[in-house]
């Protein structure tokens, strides 16, 4: 089956079969900042903007994004880049996999709640895992980037 | 110091951040074959037929293997030295499945549908045998779990299949019975700890094909790409010459990768195929089908006279390693070698029992290993101990703990699978680390509790903890450091970053050593053409070992620029000043940048580089105190952490943020061992706790506060003052938490997780007795 979606501002047409995941999709489209965690919408690590929301793409079908805008990080690079720099200097690098993902839900975020208290990140964040971190040095440093912003 | 001792930010963060092809998975060639393995839904079968024409006919299935394609060479998964301390009990494929998620068969298809289909085509009929799902009872059960005779251990470690031992150990310093009966005061208590797994958030990955020169070539998301690469020579009878391994960057691991996982099946359809193949597990898989960490059960005795003085320990410990012995043997030892020279003053000590075959997932190595076990035992037996005594647990602490300067014999007795070495504590800052913990919580205030009104109560408890740095006279690492045109270096270690930072740190020293800054060393790690030996991420090996072999090339190379100044100046090299960035003597002057590129380019051509070793011969244990602070509802027994503050001596911290990551990552992951994950099987030995919905690692909401710090620590044989980080913050919660419970409300949970359902039981029976 034949898809058409905007990635990152480019119109794509894949070839897809009914049952292919968006993250396979993506992924076989040289799209790697998305990954590949859980496979039961649990982790957060596959997450893309479907028409500026943050959503699951392990879960969802390449023909449901059918028409739709998809963003993934590298359509975000420069703010990538910036909240790259709050967490290395938080030390809130460790293995790097749920960065990519992270960065883009705090693009979210930012979208969704005008000025997020410490509370609605941390609400916000549930979603993305993070087994290396700790989270705290996660927080800081998208705490600062968000103050960087003002 | 300029470089080291500062909190720079990673060299690979903004890279990763940004979505950077990096992991294993974003190497794979795009045409790969899929590789998807049959697992047995059994706990436990004999494979009595099996037929694969069906799956074999399947339009884009390329390969179907069956134990018929395999020798019967055993081999051990467990990514250890060689010859390795665990049995080697395991077959690439077997006729028998010993767990429910063990290996059957597996297929090659062009894709993962295809592939998944084939493998519900692959007729198998299974004899069921009854398993051993209960490990107290695994111990000469009448139902062998390794009948097969081809099993065997590589030097003596307890193994007895015909048992069910996967191994044994027994250990004393002088006389624990006598001792416990002279004892004033003795208390008596057994423990558990449950099968936590790892959780790395990148799954088990790997994908391989053959390159243009026929050599095999596997990209894998492990931490020990050069045992992997000897594995799979081994297993597979290929000449290890026509094997590279490389090792991209690793999404996680905490131990789970330090093993051998779909190496073996991606690397056999590659070699019979000649084309390639890939294979990520998928949760489930990681769940039910890799490793996690060994259960044990504790016996423990302590005896002290009654003005609080330890005099004995004595512990019988079983440990259920599952279907295989992946690290059974040396991840036992470790519950007591990395946890009871904590109490150093003791007269006599003993520690003994059996690594039992189970059917259920295998153990394996995980951070901490062995010493979370043994510390959660410890740490609470300590404190009912002070409660018997009515000493506090600090002053009971402070009075027996290891100090500096002094030893245990518990070093020289055990070691990594065998015997230790003497050693004593250059470095041990335990003693601050309280004292400066006891502030922070703020015990003087709370302890043991504070009623907070509507059924709420807070309190405090603590645990200290040791752990190691690398394996003496077993670890090997070694760093290559190339100085390049324009006056940059490239730094090639085999150590292996999984995401602790150590390509950061390791050229941190490099740069340190060098003089220069750290946007001039290039690091590149793990690639077994190209970087040379270490024995990869694990036994908190890297900053020390790998560390060590970092400085030491350093140096030399620096050596060497001076050497090649002095030929320029026509001086000695004594008569050369340097200071990594210009060479000077007298009116001579030549820039690093110069001199490269006249060594390079002009006169005296030549490349200059130098690999250099280290070998470790002691393992000083890096230390801390945990405290936590929680609050603990009476009526639902929800325990709510409000802060958990860490004290550590780690010596001098190469890169202070990525040391405060390694123990808050480590904290955290110990609360979730000790509060959240539970681990359940069904009574059939099928694990339920299979996907990140069932089995609760600790999410933002969790976690509150962390408040970490550093002791002010300088040991002598690290590099630059350093000892290794990377597992010491995970042993202390299970204990702490523990502790902070029982002062809260009184009861003592000695079997993890510390569930609300228990703490809620435990008050009700200690209601009833009273
Ligand atoms: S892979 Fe999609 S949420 Fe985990
Ligand atoms: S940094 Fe490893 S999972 Fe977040």
């Amino acid at each position: 089956m034949r898809i058409n979606i905007e990635v990152n501002g480019n119109l794509k047409t894949y070839d897809v079969a009914p049952d292919d995941y968006l993250l396979d999709t993506l992924r076989a489209d040289n799209i790697f900042s998305i990954k590949r965690g859980c496979e039961t919408s649990s982790c957060g690590v596959c997450t893309v903007l479907m028409d500026g929301k943050a959503v699951q793409s392990c879960t969802i079908l390449s023909v449901k994004a059918e028409g739709h805008k998809i963003t993934t990080i590298e359509g975000h690079q420069k703010e990538a880049k910036k909240l790259s720099e709050h967490f290395g200097h938080q030390g809130a690098d460790q293995c790097g996999y749920c960065n990519s993902a992270l960065a883009l839900t705090v693009h979210a975020m930012k979208d969704e709640i005008k000025e997020p208290t410490n509370e609605d990140i941390k609400e916000y964040l549930v979603g993305n895992l993070c087994r290396c971190t700790g989270y705290e040095a996660q927080h800081r440093a998208i705490k600062l980037c968000l103050e960087d912003d003002e | 110091m300029k470089v080291v001792n500062q909190a720079l930010p990673s060299v690979d963060g903004k890279g990763l951040m940004m979505g950077k092809k990096a992991y294993s998975d974003d190497y794979a060639e795009p045409n790969s074959l899929i590789v998807k393995v049959l697992r047995s839904p059994h706990p436990y079968a004999k494979i009595v037929k099996i037929d694969t024409t069906k799956a074999e006919a399947l339009d884009g299935v390329e390969l179907v293997l069956t134990y018929k394609d395999f020798d019967r060479r055993p081999f051990t998964r467990a990514g250890q030295g060689y010859p390795e301390p665990s049995p080697h009990d395991k077959f690439v494929l077997d006729n028998y499945v010993r767990y429910i998620g063990d290996e059957a068969a597996a297929v090659a298809a062009v894709d993962v549908r295809t592939a998944e289909k084939a493998l519900k085509l692959i007729d198998i009929e299974y004899e069921v045998l009854e398993p051993v799902l209960d490990f107290e009872t695994a111990f000469e059960n009448k139902i062998i779990i390794h009948p097969e005779p081809e099993i065997h251990e590589m030097f003596p470690i307890g193994f007895d299949p015909k048992k069910n031992l996967a191994a044994s150990y027994h250990m004393h310093v002088g006389d624990v019975d006598k001792s416990l009966e002279e004892s004033e005061v003795v208390i008596e208590q057994s423990f558990y700890t449950h099968a936590q797994a790892h959780v790395m958030i990148e799954p088990h990955t790997v994908n391989s094909r053959m390159d243009y020169q026929g050599r095999l070539v596997i990209y894998s998301s492990t931490q020990t790409p050069i045992h992997v690469r000897r594995i799979i020579s081994q297993a597979l009878d290929y000449p290890l010459s026509k094997i590279r391994v490389i090792k991209p960057r690793v999404g996680g691991g905490f131990g789970g990768k330090q093993q051998v996982h779909g190496e073996m099946f991606v690397a056999t359809v590659t070699i019979k195929t000649g084309k390639p193949a890939k294979m990520i597990y998928t949760r489930k898989e990681v769940f039910e089908s890799s490793y996690s960490r060994h259960p044990m059960r504790f016996d423990l005795k302590l005896g002290s006279t009654k003005d609080g003085v330890l005099k004995a320990i004595d512990a019988y410990v079983v440990s259920d390693t599952g279907a295989y012995g992946e690290h059974a043997l040396t991840v036992f030892m470790v519950a007591a070698a990395k946890v009871f020279p904590l109490y150093n003053k003791v007269d006599s000590v003993r520690f003994h029992g059996n690594v039992v075959y189970t059917n259920h997932t295998p153990g394996g190595a995980y951070r901490g290993y062995g010493a979370i076990q043994g510390n959660f035992a410890l740490e609470s037996a300590i404190d009912m101990l002070c409660h018997k005594l009515d000493i506090d647990p600090i002053e009971f602490r402070h009075k027996n703990m290891i100090k500096e300067t002094e030893t245990s014999p518990i070093f020289k007795i055990m070691g990594e699978g065998g015997e230790g070495i003497e050693m004593f504590m250059d470095t041990c800052k335990l003693d601050y680390c309280v004292k400066r913990g006891y502030e922070l919580i703020k015990w003087k205030d709370i302890y043991p509790n504070k009623y907070l009104g509507n059924s709420k109560y807070k309190g405090v408890g603590m645990a200290i903890a040791m752990q190691g740095s690398g394996i003496p006279y077993i670890d090997m690492a070694s760093a290559t450091i190339k100085l390049n045109d324009d006056g940059f270096y490239n730094l090639m270690i085999g150590a292996t970053d999984i995401g602790q930072g150590s390509d950061t740190i390791l050229s941190q020293i490099a740069a340190e050593a060098l003089g220069t800054t750290l946007d001039n060393v290039i690091p590149y790690s793990s690639d077994t053409d190209l970087t040379p030996f270490d024995t990869g991420a694990y036994a908190s090996s890297t900053t020390y070992v790998s560390g060590n072999a970092v400085l030491k090339a350093g140096k030399e190379m620096r050596q060497m620029i001076i050497n090649e100044a002095a030929k320029v100046f026509n001086v000695k090299p004594e008569d050369v000043e340097y200071d990594g960035v210009v060479l000077k003597s007298g009116e001579n002057e030549i820039t690093l940048k110069e001199l490269s590129n006249r060594l390079y380019y002009n006169e005296d051509q030549k490349q200059l580089q130098i690999t250099s070793s280290y070998y470790g011969t002691k393992s000083p244990p890096p230390f801390m105190a945990g405290f936590v602070e929680v609050n603990v509802d009476k009526e639902t027994g929800e325990v709510e952490i409000v802060d958990y503050v860490s004290v550590v001596d780690c010596g001098t911290t190469i890169n202070p943020m990525l040391a405060k990551g390694q123990v808050e990552g480590g904290i955290v992951q110990g609360i979730g061992m000790a509060m959240y994950e539970e681990v359940i099987y069904t009574k059939k030995g099928k694990l339920v706790t299979n996907d990140l919905m069932n089995y609760r690692i600790p999410t933002r909401r969790e976690i509150n506060k962390l408040t970490t710090e550093f002791a002010d620590s300088y040991e002598k044989s690290g590099p630059y003052g350093a000892k290794s980080v990377g597992e010491i913050g995970i042993d202390t919660p299970p204990a702490a938490l523990a502790n902070a419970v029982y002062n809260a409300v009184g009861v003592r949970i000695t079997t993890l997780p510390i569930t609300p359902e228990k703490i809620l039981m435990a008050l009700k029976e200690k209601e009833k007795g009273e």
